[in-house]
């Protein structure tokens, strides 16, 4: 599903963020993404979506060249990627149902079909009762929760997390992670960033562990 | 097919939801629109008015032959066998002498004085239409007529008509540099605007192709706003000109009962409002889209 090879990631001034990155994950695959902060995680996940490039290798996201993709195709490349962000990313000016609204908007959707993803997708964050609020009024939690609802609204079959529990309490990141885990269950390819310790513990999968930019077994 | 026109549908809700939002800019938007639209089609209304008035007034070239007073009928009966016959001539029309006195009563706003009159000082006349306009030919013509014993007097209408119709020429250049600049300056604003509109949406903008909006699903809304913000300029335009025009024609209501005539300003037809909003739609989705083009390029997810 997403395949490395030999990627360099170097930005301008000669910052090297990642260093000769070799490593697949299969479809259906569940992977934690570890290191420091600074390691090169976000980068990493950055490169799957094709926000950035490679400076050298390839970078193959369902069989698409990262490297190489034209930017009318990107468009498409990440509609079947769920993207979740650390800072949520949401948008203040709408609410709730229309957040989740977006990326069906963006994708041609009928207008009934979609209504009913989106509660689909509420319910499955459990916010299915705060669809008509403002998501400034929501927790951070719930915030992170509405991301969820955003990024799998789609159906994609990709989901990349960046730090999805990095600022909540225990409480809360057990329950996105039990999210994760039901995604995991149906078949959806994850790739999860963090640096929570307890987190790995508790959800056993594979671990890719980055230190400066480089693969640590 | 019926997805997309839904999807069309909600970026117009969308857009004009984002009007009302903010309803003082957007008023004043239209409104600096309407102003810089209505001086270069004010123009093109008066020319228009005033043009309908010489038309009115005096068509295309004719000679005026009028016959000598005590003609009797028979006489004037071969003189117009004569005109028709004439190489040089198109058609003729007769006009008597009770007719024309009729007509001028009606037309021209002295029915008082004509009123106050005992006998009809009026000749039989014939209106004669040449074949060639050019005037070397009309006056060819004219002096060919003048010889004529049964004339007492020839006349051609054009000479005013001409110096009118320069004049107007020139007046109509006026208006069109003026429409021309001032069309510059609807796409100018209409491009600042969504400048601050695509700037205060950066977080919508690299939110959306983050989760994989094409280009085109990104510029639709500004160029519906640029587009809907043209239309009611356009629509301002028009209604500035209406009642502009209502003033006016209050005022010149006085002045045309002092020459008993009913003359009036006209508005735009109905086809020529209808190309003043598609024309100003054009401009503000034009303004929009070179706008678009500059700026959203510059907003990439980081």
């Amino acid at each position: 599903m997403i395949k490395f090879n030999q990627v360099y990631k170097r930005y301008q001034g000669g910052y090297e963020a990642l260093k000769n990155l070799s490593f697949e994950i299969a479809a259906g695959e569940m992977v934690f993404l570890t290191g420091h902060s600074g390691a090169g995680k976000s980068t990493l996940l950055k490169l799957i979506a094709a926000i950035e490039r490679p400076t050298s290798g390839s970078v193959l996201v369902k069989g698409q060249n990262i490297k190489t993709l034209k930017s009318a195709a990107l468009p498409y490349l990440r509609r079947n990627l769920g993207l979740i962000f650390q800072d949520h990313k949401l948008l203040f000016d709408r609410n709730v149902f229309e957040n989740v609204m977006l990326p069906l908007q963006i994708c041609g959707f009928d207008h009934r079909e979609s209504t009913k993803r989106v509660h689909a997708a509420l319910d499955k964050v459990g916010l299915l009762k705060r669809e008509k609020s403002n998501p400034i009024a929501l927790s951070g939690g719930e915030q992170q929760r509405l991301c969820i609802a955003r990024a799998i609204v789609n159906r994609p079959t990709v989901l990349l997390a960046d730090e999805p529990t990095g600022n909540l309490d225990s409480e809360y990141s057990n329950e996105i992670m039990e999210i994760f885990k039901s995604f995991h269950q149906v078949g959806v390819t994850l790739l999860i960033s963090t640096h929570d310790e307890t987190m790995l513990q508790k959800f056993p999968a594979r671990i890719l562990h980055l230190q400066h930019g480089e693969l640590k077994v | 097919m019926k997805n997309a026109i839904i999807q069309h549908l909600q970026v117009i809700k969308f857009t004009l939801r984002r009007l009302l939002q903010t309803p003082v800019s957007s008023l004043l938007n239209i409104l600096v629109i309407g102003i810089a639209l209505s001086l270069p089609i004010g123009g093109y209304v008066l020319l228009k008015n005033v043009q309908g008035l010489a038309d009115q007034l005096a068509g295309t070239p004719q000679i005026s032959a009028f016959v000598e007073l005590g003609t009797n009928q028979e006489e004037i009966a071969k003189v117009a066998r004569r005109l028709k016959e004439h190489a040089a001539i198109d058609h003729i029309e007769f006009v008597p002498r009770d007719l024309a006195l009729k007509q001028l009563q009606q037309s021209t706003g002295l029915a008082d004085v004509i009123g106050g009159l005992t006998q009809n000082p009026l000749p039989d006349a014939f209106i004669i239409y040449p074949l060639a306009l050019d005037a070397q030919k009309l006056e060819l013509l004219r002096d060919d007529l003048k010889s004529w014993s049964q004339f007492e007097h020839v006349q051609m209408d054009s000479a005013w008509a001409h110096k009118l119709e320069a004049l107007l020429k020139f007046a109509r250049m006026a208006v069109l540099i003026l429409a021309v600049m001032l069309s510059f300056a609807l796409v100018a604003i209409t491009f600042n605007t969504i400048r601050l509109q695509i700037l205060t949406q950066r977080d919508e903008i690299e939110v959306s192709k983050l989760i994989g909006a094409t280009n085109g699903f990104i510029r639709r809304p500004f160029l519906y706003f640029g587009l809907v913000q043209g239309l009611l300029g356009g629509a301002a335009a028009w209604l500035i000109i209406a009642s502009s025009l209502a003033l006016l024609n209050y005022s010149l209501a006085g002045l045309a009962q002092l020459y008993a005539s009913s003359f009036s300003l006209k508005h735009l037809s109905l086809g020529d409002s209808f190309t003043l909003l598609l024309f100003s739609s054009y401009l503000g989705w034009l303004g929009a889209w070179f706008s678009v083009s500059q700026h959203l390029s510059q907003i990439e997810p980081k």
